[in-house]
């Protein structure tokens, strides 16, 4: 994992003590309301429905053992012992206090964590794939790209007041499952036929009001011309993107509106007029960061472990979970291990401080020391010892973290919506519970299979419903709550947005409107054809009909 | 039957830790919305609003609003779901928030899906 060097201690410390004044002359009404309010946002710090919220960003999803515990002693000291996992694999906490929030931000940089990049008009916190640096079909990690983009865009000068926020994801596998489509910039790592390795860069995918999936700008890239590529990118971008309305500020706008090939060949002029064509720094620079990336010491292993078997033999509970929740992983004799933070009934992506210790032991005893959080609100342990991955999810189902749907319909991504959100216009963590509960009985739940539902509960889409196979979006009809549905949206490398059904549903209808869909897919599925294939086979007809018809 | 008034209050959060409060007749913040002035008449609501405003100015309290709410036997109601919610809590944590300290309104009880 990337340890700080003094720089970068110097540089948190610093920023820390900066909030702590900010905040202290904001107290004593120095500074008004509208003067205090992007420097707190440069900082994570939201105001909500309850108290402050503050979002504290988890580069490309990596934890320490040491960092999760930092994470559960603050849920404990300064909010009220939990923290909610959210869909760009950061944490918030939803209780804060204004007065006590420079002393959490000191407690983060004793662990070399900060709330930088996770709100405001600047790059944001760079994402990756949760099971970077350990999946089968990985070419590369991508973490120490992620790393190297981070120090890049961390307060950078130049991109620090774009026209509107900026997110970034990056994928070193053919299986995109960092929904690099449907960023500002999506980076997906491939070879060419000459076996070299480069990256596809694709631009202006996005969700929020106007969803898109992104153009690729450049098929391959040679792979250390990444910052400086990005930096043409996002010059053309700071020029061009629009800053007389908020809702046409993104990228998507940008290059929807100017055309991809207009926009393409805005990037390579900008590109071409960089000053040093040589990439020595940024592969010195790579270099130096790849050894904190270094691979753990795997031990070889057989791919069969006779333990592993006989416990699936013994316990059929965990036979499931064991099928359900393990990705395969690069090392023979090793899985990853994916925690569900989906409990049936429970709110998606809420982990106790409690649970978080228990997770934070877990990592230490049994996968390197690293947790991963995924933007599907779920927590990863990379590289466990398929010898030991029963004991492991004993302890898992001894803490109520043992859900055995990763992947399922129980698995459900939801914003934290109206319980929380000052911005939500409707709720979305009780859909999640009642869709949960419904389906609660696992033989249903597995004969579905693989099944992505995303609920948001504003048009803003951080549940990033669009994408969902089957998308809700929470919305409010003269004081009412009401919920659209749509179908047929991916994140992966076969990128979609999902179409609207039809009419709306109020709040507690939409369980039953939901297994009303599965059951017709049930029905008219081919043999191990999943839901998506499904939907793209038949279209909306079949669903529609057995949705609306009777009514 | 006795009919609820219809007013507005003003809500707020306070500065220091953010939570959600509304003015009362003597031109305290409480943190519970059965102690909220109803403003019956737009000039009053006016009034309410004012002195919202200097209180932001001396650091009390941040984004003073008004709010559409009825009152009935000395409940208060807000009309709109996202202020009710904020008058009582998380509906999905009933037992944290205002609900579970005592200082959720009598009203309004948080609905289920």
């Amino acid at each position: 994992m990337y340890r700080y060097d003094e720089f970068d201690h110097q540089f948190v410390r610093e920023r820390t003590n900066q909030f702590r004044n900010q905040a202290d002359r904001r107290l004593k009404g120095d500074l008004t309301e509208e003067e205090f309010r992007p420097l707190r946002l440069m900082n994570g710090l939201y105001l909500q429905l309850h108290a402050y919220m503050l979002r504290v960003a988890i580069p490309y999803g990596t934890l320490s053992s040491r960092q999760m515990r930092q994470l559960a002693f603050i849920a404990d000291k300064w909010d009220k012992g939990y923290g909610h996992f959210t869909t760009r694999q950061n944490i918030q906490y939803n209780w804060i206090k204004l007065e006590e929030t420079a002393d959490i931000l000191d407690a983060l940089a004793e662990v070399e964590m900060h709330a930088i990049q996770t709100s405001g008009n600047c790059i944001r916190n760079v994402t990756t794939d949760h099971w970077a640096g350990a999946a089968a079909d990985e070419i590369a990690d991508p973490r120490p790209v992620g790393e190297l983009l981070r120090q890049w865009s961390s307060l950078h000068p130049e991109f620090s007041f774009l026209p509107r926020k900026f997110k970034i994801a990056v994928t070193g596998a053919p299986n995109d499952r960092a929904a690099v489509k449907v960023h500002d910039i999506g980076l997906r790592l491939h070879k060419n036929d000459r076996n070299e390795t480069g990256w596809e860069v694709i631009v202006g995918g996005g969700l929020g009001r106007t969803p898109m999936i992104g153009v690729t700008v450049r098929d391959f890239l040679p792979e250390h011309e990444l910052v400086a590529y990005l930096e043409a990118i996002m010059r053309v971008y700071n020029l061009y993107g629009r800053r007389d309305n908020k809702y046409k500020a993104r990228i998507k706008i940008l290059v929807h509106e100017i055309g991809a090939d207009k926009f393409k060949s805005e990037v390579e002029a900008e590109y071409a007029k960089r000053p040093h064509a040589s990439t020595e720094v940024e592969e010195r620079e790579l270099k130096r960061i790849e050894a904190y990336f270094a691979p753990p010491q795997l031990e070889k292993l057989p791919r069969w472990s006779p333990g592993f078997e006989e416990a699936k033999l013994s316990h059929p509970a965990f036979a499931r979970w064991a099928k359900n929740n393990l990705g395969p992983h690069r090392a023979d004799g090793y899985a990853i291990v994916n925690i569900s933070l989906k409990p049936d009934g429970g709110i998606p992506g809420d982990a106790t401080s409690g649970q978080m210790r228990l997770m934070a032991d877990l990592s230490e005893r049994y996968s390197f020391d690293e947790l991963r959080i995924s933007h599907a609100q779920n927590v990863v342990l990379p590289h466990v010892k398929k010898d030991d991955v029963f004991a492991v999810w004993q302890q898992l189902e001894s803490a109520g973290l043992g859900a055995a749907n990763y992947g399922l319909a129980g698995d459900i991504i939801a914003c934290p919506g109206l319980d929380y959100c000052a911005l939500a216009t409707a709720r979305s963590i009780p859909i999640a519970q009642s869709i949960s509960r419904k389906f609660e009985d696992s033989k249903k739940q597995d004969e579905i299979g693989k099944l992505k539902i995303n609920i948001s509960g504003c048009i803003n889409a951080c549940g990033h419903h669009h994408v969902g196979h089957i998308g809700i979006l929470g919305l409010d009809k003269k004081g009412e709550e009401f919920y659209q549905i749509t179908l047929g949206g991916s994140s992966a490398e076969n990128a979609s947005i999902g179409t609207i059904l039809g009419p709306g549903f109020a709040g507690h209808e939409v369980a039953d409107a939901i297994e009303t869909i599965l059951d017709t897919y049930l029905k008219l599925r081919e043999p191990g054809e999943e839901f998506l294939a499904a939907y793209r086979r038949v279209g909306p007809k079949p669903f529609k009909e057995a949705l609306y018809a009777v009514a | 039957m006795t009919m609820p008034e219809k007013g507005q209050l003003v809500t707020a959060n306070r500065l220091r830790d953010g939570i959600a409060v509304f003015l009362t007749r003597s031109g305290q913040w409480s943190e519970i919305i059965d102690d909220a002035a109803l403003a019956l008449e737009p000039q009053a609501a006016a009034a309410l609003e004012a002195r919202a405003r200097d209180d932001e100015k001396a650091t009390l309290v941040t984004g003073a609003y008004l709010i559409d709410a009825e009152r009935l036997g000395g409940r208060v109601r807000a009309a709109h779901i996202r202020e009710r919610m904020r008058a009582l809590g998380p509906t999905v944590r009933l037992d944290l928030g205002k609900q579970a300290e005592g200082k959720g309104a009598g009203f309004g009880a948080p609905e289920g899906v």
